[in-house]
């Protein structure tokens, strides 16, 4: 397994991979760690006199180590209720400990989410194609994938555009406002506060609910 | 009981909401930058709107703040960067807090466990077992039972037969006869086509009793609330026609009157879901005159009447279906309240219908009577008869006989001119079930009335408006030949 300290490594080189492409990193804070030879040793990355590259080797292990950050997050904000100032220190503790599969249940209970608490994308994991599968595990779920007469409250918004967006808002789906499913066919009807009202699907997958039993 | 209660409480002193640390920064950023005085709204309020990137205010703003436009449009662009979400969607978050806030200190839920008969009903209404019967319901009884008989039927024949042919047609052919002794003119006002034995009888006489009826059907329905269950049962369907379940008020609207319901396609959010509901709307949907006189037409012919049904809802799935395929842009999203079902109230009803009625009188009586115009300059200058010949070759095409192309030449003019002329053609015994079945597929189908076509200019642009007309008159007579040919080659006779 690796150490904490290569996994940051390679969460770095991740979010540098997505913001600016292949480009080497510099080594700054990580010169003198002992995590840079554990991972040229795995042929992860490698290294020259003032940075380091990821190696195609790399890649898929560095996505997981971003996709444990991301959803370290996103539990620590939906379930665990921890408001955003806090929220970077404590994920970076916790995603050291979901691996062998914790991350697929933790993405699982979250409805597997396609963004972090700041609306950087999730790496998708095996899980989120299967997700029809673990259907009863779950804390926050997209409207979409809940059962008929489920109750929550709105946990975030997550479209594809900002004119979904606003379709949304303009009908006041709002974090915090209460809503339930009323039927999933052939359209979506939700209640939202004193107020009904169909949406289609795209619209529903749209909608993240946590869940109140 | 269940609802809302509000608590006593005495309004303090007003309190604006106030906003994040950062986007206040931002907000009086913006509010010192804004130099123009004669803002009819606080600059505070201008600030949040351009924060949200509000398309008429950057405009306005721009315009009256021309120097500082630059710096402001920099300011919103800064604050935008702090926030991984859009800025109207962080502001109405915190708007939203603060609302729940306020209805929180002043109101208390009852709930109720028991389910509502309304609320009852409104879910029988949109479960798509129950819904659908409910559906074929509203339209034996609203559409075929009120508006098909009683208004096509009774209240028609009465108005014919009774008032004008016995007493308003004489006395006028009299009164014009006796006053004016050019035939030419006596024609242009009392002729066969003439613009008080026509233009006036098809207006006052079947038209009239006909939209009325189904303006009233109509204006019952909405006010229920039934528009929107409807929309949300048939959204999956539509969206394969390129509409969403939004569409589905225009669509019905047509069937009371095509023009009236290109009109409110406007009420569609993209120009794509707008053209191809227009095409819809001239091609495959009858309006309530077309419909009085084709139930007329098969009347004793149910065979016949189905048969029409299947191909004219066949047109409008394969039209739609090949139109959302062809047609670019953003794909339809569907979202809509579903307000609770209410008792309709007779009052708002009746107000409705005459508001629908009166506008339907005036943008369409001088349409008559300008068709009656010109079917009176097309007949003295022989321009008619030249049409009529043309027209008798596709005709026989149809397997119809050549009689049928002056029904399908009024149908220009008006698409219930061309049936009511098929129904004179019906009443000499000169169509068989067959060349009935093909006539009424093909006038359906046929070119929109004048009244539409010039609808159809003013809110698609002249290009489109013409561009749907050359393809629906020979998309129609296509149809009529290849259902025409089927019925021969399957030695069917209806």
């Amino acid at each position: 397994m690796l150490s904490e300290h290569a996994e940051e490594i390679l969460e770095a080189l991740a979010i540098q991979l997505e913001e600016q492409g292949k480009k080497p990193m510099e080594l700054g804070i990580f010169r003198d760690s002992p995590a840079i030879e554990e991972l040229v040793k795995l042929g992860f990355i490698r290294r020259d006199a003032d940075h380091i590259h990821l190696l195609d080797r790399g890649k898929a292990e560095a996505q997981a180590a971003l996709r444990r950050h991301r959803l370290a997050e996103r539990l620590m904000v939906d379930v665990l209720d921890l408001k955003t100032r806090g929220v970077n220190e404590a994920s970076c503790k916790l995603e050291h400990l979901l691996h062998e599969g914790l991350e697929d249940n933790v993405c699982t209970i979250l409805g597997h989410p396609k963004v972090c608490p700041h609306g950087k994308p999730i790496p998708p994991g095996r899980c989120c194609q299967e997700k029809r599968k673990k259907g009863s595990m779950k804390f926050v779920s997209t409207l979409s994938e809940l059962e008929v007469k489920d109750k929550g409250e709105v946990a975030y918004l997550h479209a594809k555009d900002n004119s979904q967006m606003q379709k949304l808002m303009s009908i006041g789906v709002l974090p915090g406002m209460s809503i339930s499913l009323l039927q999933k066919f052939p359209s979506y009807v939700l209640q939202l506060g004193q107020a009904q009202f169909a949406v289609d699907k795209e619209l529903a997958s749209s909608i993240y609910v946590r869940l109140i039993k | 009981m269940s609802g809302i209660h509000p608590k006593s409480f005495n309004a303090g002193p007003r309190q604006s909401i106030g906003y994040s640390d950062t986007l206040e920064v931002y907000i009086s950023k913006i509010v010192e930058s804004l130099a123009y005085s004669e803002y009819k709204i606080s600059k505070r309020a201008l600030a949040l709107l351009l924060l949200q990137e509000d398309a008429e205010i950057l405009e306005t703003v721009k315009t009256k703040d021309a120097q500082n436009f630059p710096l402001i449009e920099h300011i919103i662009q800064e604050a935008k960067k702090h926030y991984s979400q859009p800025l109207n969607y962080i502001i109405n978050l915190r708007r939203q807090e603060e609302a729940t806030l306020i209805a929180q200190r002043v109101m208390t839920y009852v709930k109720n466990p028991i389910i509502s008969l309304q609320e009852r009903l409104s879910r029988i209404m949109m479960n798509p077992l129950t819904g659908a019967p409910i559906l074929l319901f509203v339209l034996y009884y609203g559409l075929y039972k009120f508006v098909g008989t009683f208004g096509a039927g009774t209240l028609v024949d009465f108005l014919e037969d009774k008032v004008f042919i016995s007493y308003v047609n004489p006395w006028v052919t009299n009164l014009v006869n006796s006053a004016i002794p050019f035939k030419v003119l006596q024609d242009l006002l009392v002729g066969e086509y003439g613009i008080i034995t026509l233009g006036v009888r098809y207006a006052f006489a079947i038209i009239l009793p006909i939209v009325a009826t189904f303006f009233f059907a109509f204006a019952i329905v909405e006010d229920t609330g039934y528009l929107p269950r409807l929309a949300m049962l048939v959204d999956q369907l539509f969206k394969r026609i390129g509409l969403s379940g939004r569409a589905v008020i225009p669509l019905v609207l047509g069937f009371g009157c095509d023009t009236m319901a290109t009109m409110v396609t406007r009420t569609l959010p993209t120009k794509r879901e707008r053209i191809i509901a227009t095409l819809l709307l001239a091609l495959a949907i009858p309006c309530s005159a077309q419909m009085g006189v084709i139930f007329a037409l098969l009347e004793g012919n149910p065979l016949g009447l189905v048969v029409w049904l299947g191909v004219i809802i066949f047109v409008f799935l394969i039209v739609g279906f090949l139109a959302a395929k062809i047609m670019p842009g953003e794909l339809p999203t569907f979202y809509m309240e579903i307000p609770p079902l209410r008792f309709p109230q007779l009052s708002n009803v009746l107000r409705k219908t005459w508001t629908r009625l009166s506008w339907y009188f005036k943008e369409i009586l001088p349409l008559f009577i300008f068709a009656s115009l010109l079917i009176w300059i097309g007949q003295i200058t022989g321009l008619f008869t030249i049409l009529v010949r043309i027209l008798e070759h596709p005709i026989r095409a149809l397997g119809l006989p050549d009689q049928a192309a002056v029904a399908f030449l009024f149908g220009f003019f008006r698409r219930d001119y061309g049936a009511a002329g098929l129904y004179d053609l019906k009443k000499v015994g000169l169509l068989s079930g067959n060349q009935m079945v093909v006539s009424c597929i093909t006038l359906t189908l046929f070119l929109p009335c004048i009244a539409q076509l010039l609808m159809n200019v003013k809110e698609r642009g002249i290009k489109m408006g013409i561009a749907m007309s050359v393809f629906i008159l020979f998309f129609s007579f296509s149809i009529g030949y290849l259902v025409n040919f089927i019925l021969i080659s399957l030695n069917i006779s209806l």
